[in-house]
């Protein structure tokens, strides 16, 4: 038995036991000439997707099927991180039963928004060797820790906002660094983001010269880095690419040393609060004043579009025009889970991920479904089966839109919008949605 | 520990120099030729982009024109007053106490909080827009008195009760009220960064004196305001001069028939108001406020107070404005010409590499210690 | 939960001659009703602070015994408790108790008790009546709830106030039994409470041995110890308790009594055993449990290596993280194909002496300009140079070389001579590897602890002046210390990145320095055991800074509870949970010899306790 199959197999499938039945098996074969040389009694699979080949789970009767929520939901990142975890609890509760099984989410576990705090939480997922799946994880460095032991165990993991181009591919066939085989994400890839930004500011705002800023954050850095490949690759010139620190406040140096190189645009992808800070202070810097600026989904926020310093200003980000998108798999709409969201919560979701991650609950939820069948009372999971159902997801309609998995993981719809903020606190909800630009793959 | 810090001076004149003495001999020469070159770039590039020198030291060289180095040093100066100010409750606690309450950042980001609290409940009852200047003072108030209880409790609850221990226990003891102080804001008011108010139109553009921002001039007069007060009550006051008498000699001063509890909770009271008007004026100048905020920029003032001269009231000021200046300015003005890309990530590192450098040429800062409070023990 | 309890109580700590009270009980109704009034109401304040911290809320999910007690519910149980406990805390003149417990003591408790529960029956009818969401984000209906036990504001009210009272008067009741009983109720209540904080890790080693019935048994399907079990848990430990103590600490004495070569020999088979332990367990213990033992080594590690610094040769290094970062990333560096800059795949073993070599290099390179400072500038300018550390691995200056924000990844697992390959994958391995280094690390501390170098340290620590008068060179030895430090932190570092897969900046916050500092100060300066249990408490219990410890709920908490902890420990018990006897005598030592008036104003109000670790103090 492999190293990957011993890790799989759930304490029923103790080796000892393998081994025995496998005994029992030769010894029937022999004594029959005929016989079922799979060593289990997997019943009869039916339709049901996947060859074995990661091994079976089996549900008893009366037990609920285990799947896990990976988020950044303390911290600074759990305004991202817990919209997201409570998605897949509404998820899980409008998609229903399957085959007559509860679905079991369990407590919703910590990505703490790094490689270390992600692998930890991995480990506490694959002890459980009844885990199907794992939503998850909120960051992109998290992610990396995480989904190869996630995806060794066998389970198969959906990310609603990793945008790396390292976990999936660079939209050009090249297979990124971190891919792990079983790892699939319905968030956008920062590839995709960055071309349309920079195709808007080429095309649309015919500006040649930008500078960019980045936070530190992998997150901001890599989508000012691959704002920075197209923009050059289409002929503008990137004046200066600097960074700050989560923590800056004063952002006159950093806006200062940006001047120097005079640019046309200011594209900064970071969050709040130093978004607040450059927006604020760029305007009063000699050299700044009539740049044009330009952010992204770190601030596309109705805090932010509330701000006065913000009026004007261009956001990039995943169409969040959700509105009256149905996910095909519940019948819930964007609309509807807002409402529902809002009741239970009081506030509205900060970021726009939520959706994604219902999205990516339904499509694990449906991998389950088709990848399971019923023998005797108790439900049989196929793991490689809910791979297979992933990698054929084409034209699944989703709360982000139409869902279609390439061969390297990404799900997402990859729609890119830009709004323009109208400006002004009582029309944040309408800046948020009105789009000036946008872009699909 | 006082005599300890004196010896080496002596010793350096009688003994050999020791290995890490030439070490030290080494990083001080390499920081001032760094700094040499990089001013040197900087004008270079400033006389013009295109000469050879400007063109060694860092192809991609701009230069920087008059108003923006302005904006520049303002900026600094701006940062730099709200230091001093907050480096002045370390100085005081230093002189009288002889230990560094590494939690008086947490003070400044209490007042910051309050500020924030106090003027949304301003804003929504309406006072703030139609009375602006009169809620900025009641903020100023309520911070100065929040700070002050905040700093007084953990005076008495943190530190009295191990005044004469081993020096590093009050210190180990202060890191963890610091600790203590951030992550209840965390969990009682939430992770997340909290806004002010917006304020009026000439806070927030610039006015034709000078160019400047109305935020970043009301800072830089209260900061000097508060601190012609502060003077006025250390040297002219009857509790000044306790305060004096005990950071002098405490045990004398007891003798004297001064209250030394009670002239070392002025002191923590005194501290705090100073940093809850930082706090303020933080909140006004940024309009955000975050648990972290009091956490570097307490470690900067305090690197104003040992650059100043810890102890010493006017350097705490003038260290706080070199500081401000410095990591606003050094990363344009010197890792910039010498071709370092994205550097003002790097501002925290300038700010902290002036603390060494400053400790390393001159251990007892600018203005030199006065309140030698470690004589005593 | 109960290391609230104080460690040393009652006229005769730890004695177990009956007590002879030299005076009579106080008339029940006899108190200094100020100091209850102040005791209850900080009391009080402190349970507004626990509700509004949103504690009770989150950990309500975490069963303790069930169905009766859940750890949201249990933590609003322990001040109330406290405070009724301490309030009879007795003066004492001249090391002599004036008066014998009695009813006195509860009445007192109940009072103290009652008032600390009133602050949440206040709370509970300001959460009606206000709303004050807006500031304090966690005050919600759901708190409300949970306060009233999904009835009315009015019964929230009046309950908690007969509950805080109830408490209390346990609290106070504790002070009347005799040492022997309040040890086997305090070890009954430690037995359910650890039952029931340990259980991810009991259900894995039961199922690892095979034991599952009896954990079945036990704890509930989803968490938390039957009610039945506990019952009979704390029965069981509580015979124990009174039986086996005095046998127990016999057999203590026994081997603290033994001669030269028997005493080592005792030694010798101690070590034997446990490490036999440490090595068998792991084989039957599950992911979890392996992930959790090896978390807890890398921080064992790094407490060892900053326990050289702080506790032996007392530098207060706050940048100790910057040698975790080094040795990680040059271990990145050095193995993984993906490094940007130079890449020469080295095996892990081979670059792990290149590692040594740069710690140690760094580690000079940042002590010898800090080793003349005095302590406390030392202490920031550490700081300093961590901070200046990650920020320059942040940096896009140097992302050419260090993969700025983006870390290295793709770092390949650690081969050991061919044998096997380490990585996070597989935490058993990792733990066996992580386990190797400590072994080293504990006896390179052991050794140099009681070498020539580790005597010049503790000369350094007591007083430098006079060390130096003693012809050592401070310079060379203090500098010594930073170096030895920085390996221990650097094998910490390179297992770290092994272990991960990836070395990003943002795994080597301050934090990780304070956390450190914690563990070491917690378990005891300068003795190797007290580190190995401050961590194993700290980090395995709580969690590191991003790593989940048995309580998951807590992360949340778990910082503001280290910042308590840190200044609980210092005002309590500086020499930490297992001092070590040479730095107690100092820390008492100076404490004597500081002038009497420095100590503050002797305050009776509080026992006369004015200067903590005065040995009347808790």
């Amino acid at each position: 038995m492999d190293r990957l199959g011993s890790q799989v197999h759930a304490r029923k499938y103790r080796r000892a036991l393998t081994v025995l039945l496998a005994m029992v098996a030769v010894l029937s074969l022999l004594a029959t000439s005929c016989g079922n040389d799979d060593g289990v009694d997997i019943g009869d699979r039916g339709t049901a997707m996947g060859d074995g080949s990661l091994g079976i789970v089996e549900v008893e009767e009366g037990d609920v099927i285990q799947i896990r929520s990976l988020e950044a939901i303390t911290g600074d990142v759990a305004f991202l991180g817990l919209p997201n975890q409570r998605a897949v609890e509404f998820a899980i509760e409008h998609f229903g039963q399957i085959h007559g099984f509860d679905v079991d989410m369990g407590t919703g576990l910590d990505d703490l928004c790094s490689a270390d705090g992600g692998q930890a939480a991995a480990q506490i997922i694959v002890a459980d060797e009844d885990v199907i799946g794992v939503i998850g994880t909120s960051c992109s460095g998290a992610a990396v820790a995480a989904a190869p032991l996630i995806t060794e165990a066998g389970m198969a993991m959906i990310s609603a906002s990793n945008t790396s181009p390292a976990l999936t591919s660079d939209l050009a066939g090249t297979e990124g660094e971190n891919r792990s085989v079983g790892y699939y994400r319905t968030a956008h890839n920062d590839r995709a983001q960055g071309e349309a930004v920079s195709t808007f500011v080429l095309e649309e705002l015919g500006l040649t010269k930008a500078a960019t800023i980045h936070d530190g954050d992998p997150y901001t850095q890599g989508l000012a880095e691959a704002f920075k490949d197209f923009f050059e690759r289409d002929g503008g010139t990137v004046t200066a690419a600097t960074a700050v620190n989560k923590d800056d406040t004063d952002m006159v140096p950093v806006l200062t040393e940006i001047a120097a190189s005079s640019p046309e645009l200011l594209f900064f992808p970071i969050f709040q609060p130093a978004g607040n800070f450059v927006a604020d202070q760029a305007p009063g810097i000699p050299g700044l004043e009539s740049t044009v600026l330009m952010g992204a989904d770190g601030l596309l926020n109705l805090d932010f579009l509330a701000l006065p310093q913000a009026a004007g200003m261009y956001l990039s980000g995943p169409d969040t025009r959700f509105g009256s998108n149905e996910n095909e798999s519940t019948g819930t709409t964007a609309d509807e889970f807002l409402d529902m969201y809002e009741e239970s919560f009081g506030e509205r979701p900060a970021a726009p991920f939520w959706a994604h991650a219902y999205d990516a609950t339904t499509l694990l939820l449906e991998a389950i479904k088709a990848a399971s069948w019923v023998d005797g009372g108790t439900l049989m999971i196929d793991r490689q089966g809910i791979r297979d159902h992933l990698n054929s997801v084409q034209g699944f309609q989703g709360l982000i839109g139409t869902i279609n998995c390439d061969e390297f993981g990404d799900c997402g719809a990859s729609r890119i919008t830009v709004v323009q903020n109208i400006g002004g606190e009582e029309n944040a909800d309408a800046s948020m949605e009105n789009v000036v630009y946008s872009w699909a793959r | 520990m006082a005599r300890a810090e004196v010896r080496p001076v002596r010793r350096r004149a009688r003994k050999s120099r020791t290995g890490v003495d030439w070490f030290l001999t080494i990083m001080r020469v390499a920081a001032i030729t760094v700094i040499g070159l990089g001013l040197l770039a900087f004008i270079a590039q400033e006389i013009n982009t295109d000469n050879p020198f400007a063109q060694w030291a860092n192809p991609d060289a701009t230069g920087l024109t008059g108003a923006q180095f302005q904006g520049l040093i303002i900026s600094g100066v701006t940062q730099g007053a709200m230091y001093g100010l907050i480096a002045l409750g370390y100085s005081m606690v230093y002189g009288v106490l002889g230990f560094i309450n590494f939690a008086h950042g947490e003070v400044f980001m209490v007042g910051a909080m309050t500020g924030m609290i106090t003027s949304n409940k301003l804003a929504d009852a309406g006072l703030w827009e139609s009375n602006f200047v009169g809620s900025l003072v009641f903020i100023m108030v309520v911070s100065i008195l929040v700070c002050s209880l905040t700093a007084v409790i953990m005076e008495r609850v943190a530190y009295r009760p191990l005044r004469g221990s081993p020096r590093l226990i009050p210190l180990i003891t202060s890191i963890g009220v610091s600790f203590f102080l951030q992550n209840a804001s965390v969990v009682l008011l939430g992770p997340a960064a909290k806004a002010y108010p917006d304020v009026p139109d000439w806070i927030r553009t610039k006015h034709t004196f000078l160019d400047i921002e109305g935020a970043k001039i009301l800072v830089i007069l209260v900061a000097a305001v508060s601190m012609i007060c502060l003077w006025y009550f250390v040297e002219r006051t009857k509790s000044g001069k306790a305060m004096r008498a005990v950071a002098e000699d405490a045990e004398i001063a007891a003798l004297m028939g001064i209250d030394v509890n009670r002239t070392i909770v002025k002191v923590f009271a005194l501290g705090g108001a100073m940093a809850g008007l930082a706090g303020i004026l933080w909140g006004i100048l940024f309009r955000s406020v975050i648990h972290t905020t009091g956490f570097l920029p307490g470690i900067k003032a305090f690197s104003a107070a040992v650059v100043g001269g810890i102890g010493h009231l006017g350097g705490a000021m003038a260290g706080g404005l070199s500081i401000g200046v410095a990591e606003s300015v050094g990363p344009l003005v010197i890792l910039e010409p010498l071709g370092v890309s994205g550097v003002s990530q790097l501002r925290d590192a300038v700010a902290f590499a002036v603390l060494i450098g400053v400790l390393l040429l001159r251990p007892a800062g600018l203005f030199g210690e006065r309140l030698q409070a470690e004589d005593r023990t | 939960m109960t290391a609230t309890l104080p460690p040393t109580t009652g006229p005769q700590p730890g004695g177990t001659q009956p007590e002879a009270p030299l005076a009579a009980p106080r008339p029940a109704l006899a108190h200094d009703w100020r100091r209850i009034a102040r005791m209850g109401s900080i009391a009080a304040f402190g349970q507004v602070f626990i509700a509004l911290s949103n504690m009770p809320v989150r950990l309500d999910e975490r069963l303790i015994v069930k169905p009766v007690l859940s750890l949201g519910y249990l933590v609003l149980l322990i001040l109330p408790f406290a405070a009724g406990y301490r309030q009879g805390h007795q003066i004492k003149r001249e090391g002599v108790p004036t008066y014998a417990p009695g009813l006195n003591e509860v009445v007192g408790g109940l009072s103290c008790g009652a008032l600390a529960g009133g602050g949440l029956s206040l709370l509970a009818v300001l959460l009606t009546h206000f709303d004050l969401r807006e500031p304090l984000v966690n005050w919600s209906p759901i708190l409300l709830d949970l306060l009233a036990f999904g009835n009315a504001t009015w019964f929230a009210a009046v309950i908690w106030l007969v509950i805080g009272g109830g408490m209390g008067a346990a609290g106070g009741v504790l002070r009347l039994l005799g040492p022997r009983i309040r040890r086997a109720v305090v070890t009954m209540a430690l037995a359910v409470a650890g039952a029931a904080v340990l259980e991810s890790l009991v259900v894995d080693l039961a199922e690892g041995l095979g034991l599952e019935t009896l954990t079945d048994r036990l704890y509930a399907r989803r968490g938390g110890v039957n009610w039945s079990s506990a019952l009979g848990l704390a029965v069981v430990s509580g015979l124990l308790a009174v039986v086996g103590r005095g046998r127990f600490r016999q057999a203590r004495t026994r081997v603290t009594e033994l001669e030269g070569a028997k005493r080592t020999q005792a030694n010798v088979g101690l070590i034997l055993l446990t490490a036999a332990v440490l090595i068998v367990l792991p084989l039957f213990a599950g992911k979890l449990t392996n992930e959790l033992l090896a978390n807890v080594g890398l921080f064992v590690l790094l407490a060892l290596g900053l326990n050289v610094v702080v506790g032996l040769a007392g530098i207060l290094d706050l940048g100790y993280v910057a040698f975790f970062a080094v040795g990680s990333y040059s271990a990145a560096v050095l193995t993984a194909a993906t490094s940007p800059k130079i890449a020469p795949e080295m095996p892990w073993l081979a670059a792990l002496i290149v590692v040594v070599i740069i710690a140690g290099l760094v580690g000079l390179f940042i002590g010898a300009p800090v080793i003349r400072m005095r302590g406390d500038y030392l202490a920031i300018v550490t700081l300093g140079f961590g901070e200046i550390i990650r920020l320059l691995f942040l940096s896009d200056w140097l992302s050419g070389w260090f993969g700025g924000s983006q870390g290295i990844t793709n770092i390949p697992a650690a081969g050991i001579f061919g044998l096997t390959d380490v990585a996070g994958t597989d935490p058993r391995r990792v733990f066996y590897l992580v386990l190797a280094f400590c072994a080293l690390a504990i006896y390179v501390s052991w050794r140099l602890e009681h070498s020539r170098l580790g005597r010049a340290w503790m000369a350094v620590r007591e007083d430098e002046t006079v060390a130096e008068a003693m012809g050592i060179n401070t310079v060379n030895v203090k500098l010594l210390a930073f170096v030895v430090g920085a390996v221990l932190g650097s094998f910490s570092g390179a297992i770290f990145a092994a272990k991960v897969g990836s070395v990003f900046p943002t795994s080597f916050l301050i934090l990780v320095s304070i956390v450190i500092l914690v563990v070491v100060i917690f378990g005891g300066m300068g003795n190797i055991i007290g580190v190995i249990a401050g961590s194993a408490v700290l980090i395995g219990v709580l969690g590191g800074p991003k790593q989940p410890g048995l309580l998951v709920e807590f992360s949340e908490f778990k910082l503001l509870i280290y910042g308590a902890l840190l200044i609980w420990m210092m005002l309590a018990r500086p020499e930490g949970l297992i001092p070590s006897v040479r730095r107690t005598r100092e820390l008492r030592q100076q404490e004597m010899a500081q002038d009497a008036w420095l100590r503050g104003e002797v305050d009776d109000d509080d026992g006369g306790n004015g200067p903590a670790g005065s040995p009347s103090a808790v």
